[in-house]
């Protein structure tokens, strides 16, 4: 098995698993963040039916990059979860929450509110753990013996805050950027003035974390430093692609500031993986070090190969089924 | 008192798969359900089966969400929880967990889309298509979790090297001797769970007087299946309790409740299992009649749980009282579905109120029997997270403390309780609101602006139907 890197490949599946729900969860928690601030209620009806009939399959994503990760890189499920012990039932009680939100809310006339609040602090608190997650990542674990062995709150402190608002930022834009490209009239008017205010914040978290990350972790400040050359460019690419946004936004383009929010996402993303590279647990652990038995790779990878093309083309035929501007009683029946 | 994580542990698990549990297995069910009403009215082209394929719809969307919301919970629960346990069991649990999530989830989830809000925007063989691989997928996923469940109580195809599982052989941990009993024994349950409660639902509205139409023949076809699989389950039942004979004795031995190896066993009928004194009181049992029905001999050696030291034995009384609740209530199944199957061909289940009132009081039933069977199997396994090769007391993460378990102990419980609350007050909502009635066009009414409903929505002006009705 030397020809071929196992690890490596399966960095590559687990990182497309996550950047795919980051995207695809990201934009409808998103909806879900923004939902209190809707002008009316038939701007929140049709921002809940643009993703009522897709949230489903994009949760998915977060199961796979659970399992995944249990297959593949078993030390990071080991030690990630228990370290965020709290962490994860809070991320898990708001997917609860804005899961149950979709059926029940159409379903209920004088409680409607409560299942207003249920979709939007539902998908609030789980766009903030997740981001926390990230943070905690940053900061790295105290692992003794292959467990972790550090504090119940450990994840949380003033960096994972920072980040966890900045993914909740994020996801914010992405669901603004998505309503817009849904939606027409009033809603999509609130949309596109939502979304330029979110994309100047999530710039601003932007900076913050860039500058913040490298300096409070040397190893991270060392790979930029010794990148110095090609590495630049995504702040550059960044930079561009917001005004990009920006731009879209100001000329009532439709779906190029979605499109703009979600490459912006994939710059963030791949940026932190340079950043952390080649750790898996840091401050100890590579993915290596993490990784589950060739073997089981291996047994893992020959379906997976054949199986997520056969999934992304469902997930797409559904995207195209339910495609162009959502309307009001579009699902009638 | 000190908090003890592994204790906290146990019951959360208990607890949020328990939960999980009763919706899947009702879905499955419901699912090839769905998929055959789709099938029956793409066919006939008859209004019957689409509105009992809406209206099934309609309750598949709320369980189903239930089931995906208390589903993301599992896919967690080994990492946070069962740390040590996950590390060691990843080589094989892993893989399989994943084969679960790319063959079957995402099966489900996308498709389910189409199935609830794609009825007029795709063609009707495309909407059917769709109802089949929901169908499908809530097969292949339970195919690959009893998979994963079964490896627990019978690990094959593994070594054991420095606390870590190897996998040797995928087709034998896939495979493992316990699969293929333990996924009939469960299919089957599904397929009764599903049908118990669509002849419950459709039995309510023929003693109410509602919905006759579609009602009596959903009645009609669940009544015939319910005939041909409770008896099948009791077969499949007692080869799934030979092979537990065969490869966890001693909890074979808890659920009969004996205590001493000896040839000649008794079947014991009922009794209050005593650990301490390794007996039972107020025993009344059958000679030699549980030797017969494990060993085919009425003096064949039948296993103790003095087989084994008493650490390594199961909490005897809640597996031997959990089975004795399945097994009655399975035979309760039988005695009513045979009756129906014969009310049926002698024309006259449609006027036996009493019939279809007790069938209507049956609903909760099935839920109840399959989370004894679970009871059965899973606290017959204690205390071996893998079967005679991993403790549980080594399974639990090593970092979590009492509190951190109890706290989301409490959380789980809370969170749940409002999750199923609100579940069963809706659908209680959409069973009272019915099929659309057949003469009805889909017409909205003048001067009320159509709003976009969910597809779980049942009528605005049920109740004032109700009253007219």
């Amino acid at each position: 098995m030397e020809l071929i890197d196992l690890t490596l490949i399966w960095i590559g599946i687990i990182g497309l698993g996550m950047f795919m729900y980051v995207l695809m969860d990201g934009f409808d928690l998103g909806v879900g963040i923004l939902f209190p601030f809707a002008p009316d209620d038939q701007s929140r009806d049709l921002m809940m039916m643009s993703v009522a009939p897709v949230w489903d399959g994009n949760e998915t994503w977060l199961i796979l990059a659970g399992a995944g990760l249990l297959a593949a890189f078993p030390l990071v499920y080991a030690v990630f979860l228990p370290a965020l012990y709290l962490g994860v039932f809070l991320l898990l009680a708001g997917l609860i929450f804005r899961g149950i939100a979709f059926e029940f809310r159409f379903k209920s006339n004088k409680n409607r509110r409560w299942w207003d609040r249920s979709f939007s602090i539902g998908s609030t608190v789980a766009a903030f753990a997740q981001g926390a997650v990230v943070g905690a990542y940053i900061q790295g674990f105290e692992v003794v013996d292959r467990q972790y062995a550090g504090g119940a709150f450990d994840w949380l402190s003033l960096f994972t805050v920072m980040t966890g608002l900045g993914v909740v930022t994020g996801y914010a834009l992405l669901g603004a950027t998505w309503t817009v490209m849904k939606t027409e009239g009033e809603t999509q008017t609130w949309a596109t003035r939502v979304s330029k205010r979110l994309l100047i914040a999530v710039f601003a978290f932007f900076i913050v974390v860039s500058l913040w990350t490298p300096l409070a972790k040397p190893h991270v400040m060392q790979t930029w430093l010794d990148g110095m050359q090609w590495l630049w460019i995504f702040p550059l690419l960044t930079t561009l692609v917001s005004l990009w946004v920006w731009r879209g936004l100001k000329r009532g383009h439709q779906a190029t500031p979605f499109i703009g929010s979600m490459l912006l996402f994939g710059l963030f993303y791949v940026g932190l993986l340079i950043s952390m590279w080649p750790y898996a647990v840091p401050p100890d652990f590579t993915f290596w070090d993490a990784a589950s038995d060739p073997g089981s790779q291996l047994f893992l990878l020959l379906g997976m190969l054949f199986l997520i093309p056969i999934v992304l083309m469902y997930t797409a035929f559904n995207y195209w089924v339910f495609r162009g501007k959502v309307r009001l009683g579009a699902y009638d029946h | 008192m000190e908090l003890d994580p592994l204790l906290l542990s146990r019951i959360q698990f208990a607890f949020v798969v328990s939960f999980h549990a009763i919706f899947p297995v009702f879905t499955i069910g419901l699912a090839s359900w769905i998929a055959l009403l789709e099938f029956l009215h793409y066919r006939t082209g008859s209004p019957v089966y689409e509105k009992l394929s809406k209206f099934w719809i309609r309750v598949f969307a709320v369980v189903f969400g239930m089931g995906v919301v208390s589903g993301i919970v599992m896919a967690f629960q080994f990492g946070t929880n069962w740390s040590a346990f996950s590390l060691s069991a990843a080589n094989f649990l892993g893989p399989v967990l994943s084969y679960e999530v790319v063959t079957a989830f995402f099966l489900e989830a996308t498709f389910l889309g189409v199935l609830l809000f794609g009825r007029d925007k795709v063609p009707r063989g495309a909407h059917l298509f769709a109802a089949c691989m929901v169908a499908l997928g809530t097969m292949i996923s339970s195919f690959w979790i009893l998979a994963a469940n079964s490896w627990f109580h019978t690990p094959a195809g593994v070594e054991l090297v420095d606390g870590t599982f190897h996998v040797t052989s995928w087709l034998q941990a896939i495979f493992n001797p316990s699969l293929p009993y333990r996924f009939a024994h469960m299919a089957l349950a599904s397929f009764i769970t599903g049908g118990i409660v669509v002849a419950g639902v459709s039995a309510w509205y023929l003693v109410s007087g509602r919905n006759p139409e579609t009602s009596k023949k959903a009645l009609k076809i669940t009544v015939i299946m319910l005939a041909i699989a409770t008896p099948l389950q009791m077969v499949m039942g007692d080869l799934h309790g030979l092979n537990t004979f065969e490869h966890q004795p001693v909890k074979v031995a808890a659920m009969e409740g004996h205590w001493e190896t000896k040839s000649g066993a008794p079947l014991v009928l009922f009794g209050i299992p005593d650990e301490a004194q390794e007996t039972n009181h107020y025993e009344v049992a059958i000679p030699k009649l549980g030797s017969l029905i494990l060993t085919h001999s009425l003096d064949g050696e039948v296993t103790g749980l003095d087989s084994v030291p008493a650490e390594d034995r199961p909490p005897v009384a809640i597996v031997f009282w959990s089975f004795r609740v399945m097994v009655g209530l399975g035979v309760l199944f039988i005695a009513v579905s045979l009756t129906a199957a014969v009310q049926l061909f002698r024309g006259r289940l449609f006027d036996s109120r009493r019939l279809l009132r007790l069938m209507s009081w049956m609903i909760p039933l099935p839920f109840i029997a399959v989370l004894a069977g679970w009871f059965v199997t899973e606290i017959g396994r204690q205390p071996w997270m893998v079967y005679g090769m991993l403790r549980i007391s080594d399974a639990v993460t090593p970092s979590l403390s009492g509190w951190m378990a109890l706290t989301t102990l409490i959380g789980y419980v809370a969170v749940y309780a409002v999750v199923f609350g609100a579940g069963l007050y809706y659908l209680r909502r959409v069973v009272i609101g019915g099929p659309d009635p057949i003469e009805e066009k889909a017409a909205s009414p003048v001067g009320r602006p159509k709003r976009p409903l969910s597809a779980a929505h049942a009528p605005e002006d049920h109740d004032v139907r109700l009253a007219g009705a």
